[in-house]
């Protein structure tokens, strides 16, 4: 075979697919399971990648460059389209001129998500095609068809894969990149991009009109294909269900939607009439199932045995079907589970051991410290989306009367990234409106969670050159805070001593912890060890939450050993040890 | 060929992907299908990691089901325990005898069970333990437990071992090429003859 083969995450294919079909600009914010799209298209120099501050402004950036005449490609995670939302709407309007697809990476079951909202939603809601592939060969090669789609119907194309597609890898045959013919330069056409009343009046027919070209090409396209088998049973499906149903049901007939917004309504109704039984196999919202009822096709089985909640699997589907439950091995019981903790020498767990010992109501946001709301740490108490911890502290903190309660006080704790991407403006509204809550600005230089990607604090971007660091402190001061108070994460008597003038004042103030990922930048200092003829074993020190630590018996003798090839000598531990046992 | 399914278990950090790795570019230089799924995102954080490696003619779900793996590979003994439901009846269990503590136990609030070792061998007939760090320490760094697993495993799928040490130098970094070799072959020589 002289053809190139690799095996490919979906992800990885993606950013094969759009180097292939000739994409000049790529923007994202990094979201699970969508984020290693843009740090694989960061490796083709053919394309101009960078990380934008949230997804809004990805997609903004995105919707100048294809202005502009440029393919360009946008990466999200599924929450990630709701903060882009306000100029995809409008953008469904004024079209494309260079293609642009939208990757929304959706995440049902929640491996690493808040919710398992299902974005084909989008897709109707905002009138723009969207696009499904099953596998990492339909990644990479369905990219090329969606830019052409995008182009041919100028309307921007959502892309949409799934945790399971996005990060499953299968083999891929590889191509070659094709320039596109296309001048890339400002050409005014104010009707079609300056979207007043009086434009936007005159765009919206072209995109109900859009719509129905596309039913008619949603008829043709070899996105949709029918695998007729035996007949007594036809599934339709799409993305990831697609391989589970082949594997579940391999004598079935199956209609295979990639192109899922909009719908092939006369295709549907021959597959329906061909086949016995018509099940709808599909992850997420009934959304084939509710249109395809419209259409007045009698549906067999959809969401009555593949239910709104979580991800399907082939075993699923085969007993769902059979009605017959295999037999299985019962699960090991009552096994200590083994959730994700701070690692060892993380600046986050000092901060968290004393917001805990103050008994503060904790306002969370998305990053590595929404880990200590679980077990032990249990020092998070509300978190919702992206940025939101210090609007939520302030709402909190105008309706709850002012006492000396410190049960009844309110901090917000937000990372660096998340402060960029919406949490300025929170920080803004609280000083206009006289806020009087604390906010922590936890800064680690990096975007931690979704694996360390470089932001506006790292000063380094996307392809790893010098950029500047946002001054976060200053920031702060120019939006007119005066209370502005750094703290050292690894001293918990600062902290602590810290955080109660805070909590005492009748002002905004902002606490800004600086101390980069020791992670992302491999900080370590030597391990420390316990003293066992000291340690009482009182647990004391396992309250801190860090892996590096465990109790050992011997005997009737029990003490607390630190691993050395774990510890990072942060000393957290030894500073909350009241026997003096921990040390280097 | 029918599909080999083969679930590795174990901490995050602990290499589990890169030994995916090993064996999916082994079967797709077999001439086989292959895919292979893990989650990650939270998981670099020590939780639990699985990784789904299946490979054969043709393979349509990238997910190993529970009851369908034919090889369980456990590199933490807690790990190997909470999935050996995955387990194919009559199927194999190679697993590193290690112990590294979850958070929860580490903390005082949860025990580590002290009969996993028994536990796991009342699931699969086949059940093999390895020493996995003490022979990655053999090999000079207990970090390549990972290699001395896929050296175990490697003995009981019928792809020459020539193309598990080619795949292991392409891998690596040229610098560790020599200690996971070693790591590998203490890994075959654990199980063979057992």
């Amino acid at each position: 075979m002289s053809e190139k083969r690799a095996i490919l995450s979906g992800n990885e294919a993606i950013a094969r697919g759009v180097w292939e079909a000739g994409v000049r600009l790529a923007s994202a914010y990094p979201g699970t399971p969508s984020t290693e799209i843009l740090e694989n298209v960061k490796n083709y120099k053919d394309i101009y990648s960078e990380w934008a501050p949230n997804e809004k402004v990805a997609l903004e950036v995105g919707i100048g460059s294809s202005i502009a005449g440029a393919r360009t490609l946008v990466t999200m995670k599924h929450v990630g389209i709701n903060v882009a939302a306000d100029p995809l709407f409008t953008f469904s309007y004024t079209g494309v001129n260079g293609g642009l697809i939208l990757v929304s990476a959706d995440d049902p079951a929640m491996h690493s998500s808040q919710n398992e909202q299902d974005n084909r939603n989008y897709g109707r809601f905002a009138k723009i095609p969207v696009i499904e592939p099953s596998d990492s060969q339909e990644c990479k090669d369905f990219v090329a068809t969606a830019l052409d789609l995008s182009e041919e119907f100028d309307t921007p194309v959502m892309y949409r894969t799934t945790t399971r597609t996005s990060h499953s890898k299968s083999i891929v045959t590889l191509g070659e990149r094709t320039e596109q013919p296309g001048k890339v330069e400002l050409v005014k056409d104010m009707p079609k991009y300056t979207m007043l009343p009086v434009s936007a009046k005159r765009r919206h027919p072209l995109v109900e009109e859009r719509i129905v070209k596309l039913k008619e090409y949603a008829e043709t396209t070899p996105l949709n294909r029918i695998e007729y088998n035996d007949t007594k049973i036809g599934v339709i499906t799409n993305g990831i269900s697609y391989q589970y149903v082949k594997e579940a049901m391999p004598e079935a007939s199956v209609l295979k939607l990639g192109l899922t917004y909009p719908l092939p309504e006369n295709k549907i109704k021959e597959f329906a009439a061909k086949v016995d039984k018509l099940l709808i196999v599909e992850e997420g919202d009934p959304f084939f199932e509710d249109q395809i009822t419209v259409m007045g096709v009698k549906i067999d089985h959809g969401k009555d045995l593949f239910p709104l909640v979580g991800e399907l699997s082939a075993a699923f589907i085969k007993s769902q079907v059979s009605g017959v439950v295999a037999e299985l091995k019962d699960a090991a019981a009552d096994l200590p589970g083994r959730p994700p903790a701070f690692c060892p020498g993380c600046s986050h767990r000092g901060i968290f051991t004393i917001l805990k010992k103050l008994k503060v109501f904790v306002s969370g946001d998305i990053g590595c410290y929404t880990l200590g709301a679980l077990p032990p740490m249990s020092a998070m108490h509300a978190c919702v989306c992206m940025g939101a911890s210090i609007s939520m502290g302030h709402g909190m903190a105008k309706v709850v009367e002012s006492s000396d309660d410190m049960t009844q006080k309110v901090v917000s704790v937000i990372g660096d990234s998340t402060f960029f991407h919406s949490g300025m403006t929170s920080l803004l509204n609280c000083i206009y409106n006289k806020s009087n809550s604390v906010a922590m600005i936890l800064d680690n230089r990096t975007t931690g969670m979704t694996g360390g990607q470089e932001n506006p604090g790292s000063g380094l971007t996307l392809g790893g050159e010098e950029a500047i660091v946002a001054d976060i402190p200053a920031l702060v001061k120019a939006f007119g805070i005066k209370n502005v108070v750094k703290i050292d994460p690894y001293n918990l008597v600062d902290i602590e001593e810290k955080m109660k003038v805070a909590l005492a004042s009748d002002e905004m103030t902002v606490v800004v912890v600086e101390a980069p990922c020791v992670l992302r930048y491999r900080i370590s200092h030597p391990p420390l060890k316990v003293d066992a003829e000291k340690c009482t074993a009182c647990k004391r020190c396992l309250t801190v939450s860090c892996n590096a630590l465990s109790m050992e018996v011997k005997g009737d003798d029990s003490f607390v050993v630190i691993d050395p090839n774990m510890c990072a000598g942060c000393g957290v531990c030894a500073q909350v040890c009241k026997f003096d046992a921990i040390g280097e | 060929m029918e599909t080999t399914n083969i679930l590795l278990a174990g901490v995050g950090g602990q290499g589990v992907l890169l030994a995916s790795q090993i064996f999916t570019s082994v079967a797709i230089e077999a001439d086989l299908d292959v895919k292979q799924s893990e989650v990650h995102g939270m998981s670099q954080r020590g939780g639990s990691v699985t990784s789904h490696v299946r490979f054969g003619e043709k393979v349509f779900s990238p997910t190993i089901d529970p009851g369908e793996a034919d090889f369980l590979i456990g590199f933490e003994r807690l790990e190997t325990l909470r999935n050996v439901h995955c387990l194919k009846s009559g199927g194999t269990i190679i697993y590193n005898s290690m112990r590294i503590n979850p958070s929860t136990v580490a903390a005082g609030v949860a025990e580590y069970p002290d009969d996993v070792a028994q536990q796991i061998a009342a699931f699969g007939e086949k059940t093999y333990q390895v020493d996995g760090l003490g022979l990655g320490q053999q090999a000079g760094n207990p970090r390549s437990s990972n290699v001395v697993m896929v050296g175990a495993v490697s003995c009981f799928l019928p792809l020459p071992e020539s193309l598990w040490e080619d795949k292991i130098r392409q891998l690596l970094p040229p610098k560790l090429v020599d200690l996971n070799l070693k790591a590998f072959h203490l890994g075959r020589e654990a199980v063979k003859g057992k």
